[in-house]
């Protein structure tokens, strides 16, 4: 669910003339991370942030909205993921380590 | 939304191009800043533009009896169900911008014309009847293509039919239990029902496209996964899943060819006048003119909201930093 | 407990007000300033309907003479009707729109917080649901009349435009006769002279904001209570009850 980061350049500022676009984040209820859930065009931020709440919870999905201007978003290369996420440390990862089955939970 | 980069020449792995290749070969999603063709973005943006205008011209038809729908529980429904609608073609607006394109040039490409709409929403609603038929057949005939799209390539648009596909169920549900609360009503209900399913039956079915075969995109779509079923697949099984379903009702399918296919293990059905489809893309249909001009007008009797709103919102900003200042 | 005839008449007042604030929001959608808007009325609408459901459904109950909600909003005509003369007002441009909205918003919060503590449980239940619509539409139309009142100069015009000329229908939102005395003597109505105060704080706290001022001509229009309407509802029923009316006795 994470469009706000792959935004082009081009569409994350204001269109001229036009209304800013911010990204709505939900909440769907307590316990929960607030997760993207899209975005709105608002002139500002409160009317962003009713705006997120009459078109994202219309079916009670949330307890909690955030709006965050789309252009305010800072995102990683696309083309550097490689480098940037290639991360692989098995080591770091449980099912690495062989335990006999006789210890129990572990 | 910029990179403080610094380029290092490599020659190491695969070029944009291969990688495009490779995630669409292995099934996996195209997300927005990846690098793609430029004609896969073109032809996406079209294609996403053209499904959340036709959302948004949506409202329209069905929105022409809400004031007068008969019975406040289904005044309730009809608001919902066509509020859910503009929710649609935001959701779309959406998923479109992360293509580079701003929702106010679609606006504007729809309203000159340049971007087109679904050809069923060129059709008047003439009765009560008609708010059923739309729910069960066009929003089913909808529900088969978007449920297919689910499984695009493009992450955003995918996402967005994901979202989409759970609401509209209640949308052809709804307009079921019309029908249905109509083919079992009074004659003149019963009429009026018959009537609905005989002048939305045939539009429903050419909306999901042209045949395969006159299809201009389909083989470009299916290789690069836009598209996952091809029309023909999908209004078939539209043709099977209906048909059961109008029998329940008791009403006719107003074509004669219809008849079960023990071989094919389908229902056979009549030619589709794809004349009177071609008509009606071309700008010709009942209602184009109307349903463009009313579009227009709602936008441009806005522009003194919209600029107000810019205007208090620079205004406060403007506030905001002399109290800080 | 009360005699059935003021109490179904009072709910009569707050269904009707509802109702014919919701049919004329219906007709707004794919009409609005933009996308979000367009969502943003269909759910003040929502809410409007579903109010007016609940206090006509609950008003037949009262009553007891087999009618439904259908059939009080169906097959009344403009004489019958209870609703106070400013939820007739057309919707205008989308200045008159918000304005008609406030005023109802500044109306309702301290009117169903007052009837949420009623001692009539179910009109203190659905009161009580209505209450947090209530507030929330009053955020919605409160943030526009200020963002329109102190926007471009034109949007200043229309909004003082707006004001103007939905003032006179505020009164009858405060219109009490006998109907509300005896239930307000019970503690299941609430006295609308009670809430005057609290509408002319929040009325007032929002034109200030926005730049605007009340008309001075205090002129008001008053018995839409007593079926007194302006022409107006005389043209908006017959649409909402036409296809009803025309199959009398089938469900739908
Ligand atoms: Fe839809
Ligand atoms: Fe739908």
């Amino acid at each position: 669910m994470n469009d706000l980061n792959d935004r082009t350049t081009t569409t994350t500022a204001a269109p001229v003339g036009g209304y800013p676009l911010w990204e709505v984040f939900v909440r769907a209820r307590r316990g929960l991370n607030h997760v993207h859930a899209g975005s709105v065009h608002a002139p500002d931020a409160d009317t962003a942030l009713q705006h997120a709440r009459d078109v994202y919870t219309r079916r009670a999905e949330g307890v909690s909205v955030w709006v965050v201007p789309s252009a305010a978003i800072v995102a990683s290369d696309p083309d550097a993921r490689d480098d940037w996420f290639e991360g692989s440390k098995p080591y770091r990862h449980p099912t690495f380590y062989t335990i006999p089955d006789e210890v129990g939970h572990l | 939304m910029e990179q403080s980069t610094f380029t290092t020449a490599t020659t190491d792995g695969p070029t944009p191009a291969e990688r495009f290749d490779q995630l669409i070969a292995a099934g996996e999603k195209i997300e927005p800043r990846d690098w793609m063709p430029e004609a896969y973005r073109r032809t996406m943006i079209r294609q996403i533009a053209q499904h959340a205008h036709s959302e948004v011209i949506g409202q329209q038809p069905e929105g022409n009896w809400i004031t007068r729908a008969p019975s406040l529980r289904r005044k309730a429904i009809l608001v919902a169900k066509v509020q859910d609608e503009a929710g649609h073609g935001l959701y779309l607006y959406s998923a479109c911008e992360t293509l580079g394109i701003s929702r106010d040039e679609l606006n504007e490409l729809l309203h000159q014309g340049r971007q087109k709409y679904s050809s069923i929403f060129n059709y008047p609603t003439l009765s009560w009847a008609d708010v059923g038929a739309i729910g069960w057949l066009v929003d089913g005939a909808a529900i088969a293509n978007q449920v297919a799209l689910t499984r695009t390539s493009y992450g955003p648009y995918a996402r967005a039919m994901v979202r989409i596909c759970k609401e509209e169920s209640f949308h052809q549900r709804q307009g079921f239990e019309i029908m249905m609360t109509l083919a079992r009503g009074s004659e003149a209900q019963r009429d009026m029902a018959q009537d609905a399913l005989n002048r939305w039956w045939w539009p429903s079915l050419a909306m999901l496209g042209p045949p395969d075969e006159q299809s201009t995109h389909t083989e470009q779509s299916m290789q690069w996964g836009i598209k996952v079923e091809t029309n023909d697949e999908i209004r078939q099984k539209f043709v099977d899943q209906t048909v059961p379903q109008a029998q329940f009702l008791g009403l006719t399918l107003p074509d004669p060819a219809l008849a079960w296919n023990e071989e094919r293990g389908h229902w056979d059905f009549g030619e589709i006048d794809w004349d009177a489809f071609w008509e009606v893309v071309r700008g010709n249909g009942p209602c184009n003119r109307e349903r463009l001009a009313h579009k227009v007008k709602a936008w441009e009797d806005g522009a003194w909201v919209r600029e107000a709103a810019l205007a208090h919102a620079a205004k406060q900003d403007g506030r905001g930093l002399a109290a800080t200042a | 407990m009360s005699t059935p005839a003021p109490l179904f008449t009072y709910l009569l007042r707050l269904g009707d007000d509802n109702l014919v604030l919701g049919q004329q929001l219906g007709a707004l959608l794919s009409r609005m300033p933009e996308l979000e808007a367009d969502i943003a009325v269909a759910n003040v609408c929502l809410d409007h309907l579903g109010q007016a459901r609940n206090f006509l459904t609950y008003a037949a109950e009262v009553e007891g003479a087999g009618r439904d909600e259908d059939q009080l909003a169906m097959l009344r005509d403009e004489r019958g009707f209870r609703n106070a003369v400013l939820m007739e007002q057309p919707n205008g441009d989308f200045a008159r729109t918000m304005a008609r909205q406030l005023f109802v918003d500044a109306y309702q919060v301290p009117l169903y917080e007052g009837l949420s503590r009623s001692t009539d449980d179910r009109l203190a239940g659905i009161a009580e649901k209505a209450a947090k619509e209530a507030r929330y539409h009053l955020r919605h139309s409160g943030t526009w009349v200020v963002r329109l009142g102190d926007g471009t100069a034109e949007s200043h015009c229309r909004m003082q435009a707006a004001i103007d000329a939905l003032w006179p229908f505020t009164g009858d939102l405060f219109a009490a006769d006998e109907v509300e005395a005896s239930l307000v003597a019970e503690g299941v109505a609430v006295d609308p002279a009670s809430i005057r105060p609290a509408f002319d704080a929040t009325v007032g706290d929002v034109l200030a904001q926005a730049g605007l001022r009340l008309p001075e001509d205090p002129y008001q229009r008053i018995g839409g209570r007593q079926g007194l309407h302006t022409e107006l509802l005389g043209h908006l029923l017959p649409e909402m009850q036409s296809l009803y009316r025309a199959n009398p006795g089938v469900e739908w």
